[in-house]
């Protein structure tokens, strides 16, 4: 993927470094001289110095290629700014701002900015799971036995929020094995074990109800 | 007589206070810095306050829920691009301008609906007709 990042401070500098180290392609926009010449120095001629806010800049940065957006100058005005216009102008399919004030995010969210977050290994999730959008994330497979385990994050719109988990209509042979929640250890789901928004359900399942399992999980 | 938020109180947010004041419109003028109050007329009858226009809660401090007018003129064209979305998105004021000096962000804001001015083409197409003229 092409991947451009807006902001070579901290969370710029080491989001490009791990998404350089998974092999995607990566540019940094960064305003200020050391640091541009700083990053092309450690990390091999992946910054270029410019506005990210400003047209030529995007245009030269190849942006209307890019597969997605990441805006995290520490800024929010910036992040938005630059995201709506990757999004508009150059009509880059994913773009996520970093956000200082948390009330921003109705904001951001109304305006077209596809992920907002605050901090480099919640931008990282977003990236790596190979399909975003997707709350199902494909773990292993287990062979000879055509099952799989995969990871399902429940949407804080999901309907099986508040259900226990012997009241979901899971899909037979599917079976939850971990819930991990934020700030809690992780615990093995009971019959009684109450479905909470953001929680990551570690599920075992066959392939051909793996997208019950999402729709039981993570649908409305 | 109009309710009147503005935001930024340099040359051009001061300026414009003090006329709509005198015009008799109800005027508050944001800044986050107290000093750039100077600028405003000792005859100034509206209302200056220190905030962030890029804050819900300092908009809210100046009355931007019952404004009928908010215009963001802060040196930052990010920032009076994101007051101006907030003002139009999230509190409904029925008129929005927003400064933007850089034209190429001014033109496409301007189609994504927002009502911008950009004081770069404007003056420069001013001293083009005088140069031509």
């Amino acid at each position: 993927m092409y991947i451009v990042i807006v902001g070579g401070g901290g969370v710029g500098y080491y989001l490009a470094k791990a998404l350089l180290e998974e092999g995607h392609e990566v540019l940094i926009i960064e305003q200020n001289r050391t640091i541009a010449t700083t990053i092309n120095d450690e990390l091999g001629g992946i910054c270029t110095r410019g506005d990210g806010c400003e047209v030529t800049t995007l245009v030269e940065a190849g942006v209307s290629r890019a597969d997605m957006f990441v805006a995290v100058t520490g800024e929010d005005q910036h992040n938005l700014v630059a995201c709506q216009l990757a999004k508009t102008k150059f009509k880059v399919p994913r773009t996520i701002a970093r956000i200082k004030n948390p009330k921003n995010e109705g904001l951001f969210k109304k305006l077209g900015i596809d992920v907002t977050i605050s901090g480099t290994n919640v931008i990282l999730e977003h990236i790596t799971e190979s399909v975003p959008t997707h709350p199902l994330t494909h773990l292993m497979d287990i062979p000879d036995r055509g099952l799989e385990v995969v990871e399902v994050r429940i949407p804080a719109s999901s309907g099986s929020i508040g259900k226990m988990v012997k009241d979901l209509s899971l899909p037979g042979g599917s079976m939850l094995s971990l819930i991990i929640r934020k700030g809690q250890k992780p615990v093995i789901p009971l019959p009684t074990t109450v479905l909470m928004a953001g929680d990551q359900v570690i599920a075992v399942t066959s392939s051909e109800t793996e997208e019950a399992l999402r729709a039981a999980l993570s649908a409305k | 007589m109009k309710k009147v938020v503005i935001m930024g109180c340099g040359r051009t947010g001061s300026w414009l206070a003090n006329i709509l004041d005198a015009a008799g419109h109800s005027v508050t003028v944001m800044d986050v810095d107290a000093y750039s109050f100077r600028r405003l007329s000792p005859d100034f009858k509206g209302k200056a306050l220190v905030g962030n226009g890029i804050d819900q809660e300092a908009l809210k401090k100046a009355g931007i829920e019952e404004a009928e007018v908010f215009i963001a003129v802060t040196q930052g064209d990010n920032r009076n691009i994101m007051a101006a979305q907030m003002a139009k998105h999230i509190f409904n004021v029925p008129r929005v301008i927003c400064r933007i000096y850089d034209p190429l962000r001014q033109e496409i804001y301007q189609t994504l609906g927002l009502e911008t001015i950009s004081p770069t083409t404007i003056f420069a197409d001013m001293l083009k007709k005088r140069v031509e003229g």
